[in-house]
């Protein structure tokens, strides 16, 4: 005989996934410490050298607008990622959600959406500021492009940034995501063309995911470095399965 | 299978180690239905690692934990289940309705908000982002999204700790009322007198072992001592010398003694003091038990281990 102890609840878990994802992102849309500097540094970067610095070169507002929204998608994963789960496993908030029946990976996807929802606005507030203030002028195609791979290209960030976040302590996370965020972003020719640095950079360049994101962005507006995109996505691929696998087994024996 | 269904939450001859420490060593526990039960221990003893296990945060290096009959890895089971731990800073910059509507999310039969808020005295608090609330309004949100479930178990990990004496007065009277309504409870606490106050079972952890288990009052019985006080002009330290007297301390005209069998005790009191006034005797409680069986504990080991040296 059945008894009522034993009999499974049934409950739609789908109402679960979309809260959990709206309260990151309002959670964090409302911490002004994350939020001005994934959304605006961006912005305010290419105001400078994209509108300001480099005023009528064309050339240079399109490859910044491509490189700068890259820059933007990095900061949302690694910071979105790294920072929150080293602070909520440190503070015991991630415990508490595996102890409470959250249905699986909602805490993952939450940050995953929440930096992809972050990724499309500061991809969609460059847009705006390239083809106002710079007169950048792309094909539909093109502008829907560039929104698509800052939206899907923040996935290998999420992932670096969930296994920096299993390593470091909540007080380290933001200097340790920073001493990785920038040098990668300036190695990788996010700031200005590798052509234009040193050659041995642009040989460790390859080595960077966001070099490979970088080189996608830039495929979009015809400024690549001529390697084909399959290549590129092929490295982000493995990067985002890599640091996931190794966050995963970090994650099983930390907490 | 029905006799199983009397235990919402079980551990096993649980074992837990985490390298060279033993933090579980053999621990068998069990919750039934509309219990309070208290789990006990000084701080390493092991409590916060048995409920590790009930709640499927660790796995058990041997033993078993079960929760509603299943692994407490099962989503089905923790949908059953509230929970409080000691230590979860929540997002700081959620309003507090915020933080609730997500955790009622989870739970397929989940209580009203205003039941929430009446429950856990959550009154104007709705709108206020978590991080702005004082330390005893957090806990009483903590407390409401262990409540907000409908839960058939509820587990409190040092609920009160930190706590004000009114705002631990609070939590008590919404405890009582789940309670009343058939909720059981798992409760660890550092106040002896919390678990007096609220628990019906107790199980004592010493160095990840079980050393009492039982009913609040067989636990208490384990330890005869009683407490006399009295006024009275008796020389406190000739009352020290008296067969079954353990400690007598004098506090100004108060005298105070911890003793065995009241009985003979008070017969030879008054007997040496015709004048002795405002006499009491008190069982012993659950801290002079506590006390009691974790230093019985203590010596037991060190004579364990003794008898490991002379054999090595």
């Amino acid at each position: 005989m059945m008894n009522t102890i034993a009999k499974p609840l049934r409950h739609a878990t789908l109402r679960s996934y979309v809260l959990e994802a709206k309260y990151e992102f309002l959670r964090l849309l409302r911490a002004p410490v994350f939020a001005v500097p994934t959304i605006l540094f961006p912005a305010l970067f290419y105001l400078l050298f994209g509108v300001v610095l480099n005023f009528g070169n064309g050339q240079a507002a399109s490859y910044l607008l491509a490189t700068y929204g890259v820059f933007g998608v990095t900061g949302a994963g690694l910071f979105g990622f790294g920072v929150t789960v080293a602070v909520e496993r440190e503070q015991g908030l991630l415990q508490l959600k595996r102890a409470l029946p959250m249905p699986p990976g909602a805490y993952l996807l939450a940050k995953m959406a929440m930096a992809m929802l972050f990724s499309a606005i500061v991809s969609l507030l460059l847009a705006v500021m390239a083809s106002v203030l710079a007169g950048v002028s792309l094909q539909p195609s093109q502008w829907a492009l560039l929104l698509l791979v800052d939206v899907l290209g923040a996935v290998p960030f999420c992932a670096l940034g969930l296994y920096l976040g299993t390593l470091v302590s909540g007080s380290a996370a933001p200097a340790v995501v920073n001493l990785i965020f920038l040098p990668m972003a300036f190695l990788s020719g996010l700031w200005m063309p590798l052509a234009m640095l040193p050659d041995v950079l642009g040989r460790v360049a390859p080595a960077l995911p966001a070099y490979h994101l970088g080189q996608v962005a830039l495929k979009v507006v015809g400024m690549d470095g001529g390697a084909p995109v399959a290549l590129h996505l092929g490295a982000l691929a493995v990067f985002a399965v890599v640091f996931f696998v190794l966050a995963r087994a970090r994650l099983a024996k930390v907490g | 299978m029905e006799g199983k269904t009397l235990e919402l939450a079980s551990l096993r001859g649980a074992c837990k180690r985490y390298g060279d420490v033993v933090a579980l060593d053999g621990v068998d526990l069990a919750i039934a239905p509309g219990q309070v039960l208290a789990l006990l221990g000084a701080n390493g003893a092991g409590k916060t690692t048995a409920v590790a296990l009930l709640l499927g945060l660790l796995q058990a290096d041997a033993g078993t934990a079960l929760l509603f009959g299943q692994s407490p890895q099962r989503l089905d089971a923790r949908r059953r289940v509230g929970v409080m731990l000691q230590s979860a800073a929540l997002q700081n910059t959620l309003r507090v309705g915020e933080l609730l509507d997500l955790t009622r999310s989870y739970y397929p039969q989940p209580r009203s908000v205003a039941d929430c808020v009446q429950l856990a005295g959550l009154d104007g608090l709705l709108e206020r982002p978590y991080g702005k609330l004082s330390g005893g309004q957090q806990r009483r949100v903590q407390f409401a999204l262990a409540l907000c479930g409908n839960p058939q178990l509820l587990f409190l990990d040092e609920p009160t700790t930190g706590l004000d004496i009114e705002a631990r007065q609070i939590l008590w009277r919404a405890l009582r009322a789940l309670v009343a309504q058939g909720c059981a409870v798992l409760l660890t606490t550092h106040y002896l007198e919390e678990a007096e106050a609220l628990a019906d079972r107790v199980t004592v952890l010493a160095r990840g072992r079980v050393v009492a288990a039982g009913s609040m009052d067989e636990v208490r019985a384990r330890v005869s001592r009683q407490h006399i006080r009295c006024v009275s002009t008796l020389d406190a330290d000739a009352v020290a010398c008296w067969p079954q007297v353990h400690e007598v301390h004098r506090d100004g005209t108060r005298i105070e003694i911890v003793a065995d069998a009241a009985e003979e005790i008070v017969q030879r009191l008054l007997a040496g003091d015709p004048q002795l006034r405002e006499l009491e005797v008190r069982r012993a409680g659950l801290a002079d038990a506590f006390i009691e069986l974790t230093r019985e504990d203590a010596h037991q080991e060190q004579a364990r281990e003794a008898r490991h040296r002379e054999a090595a």
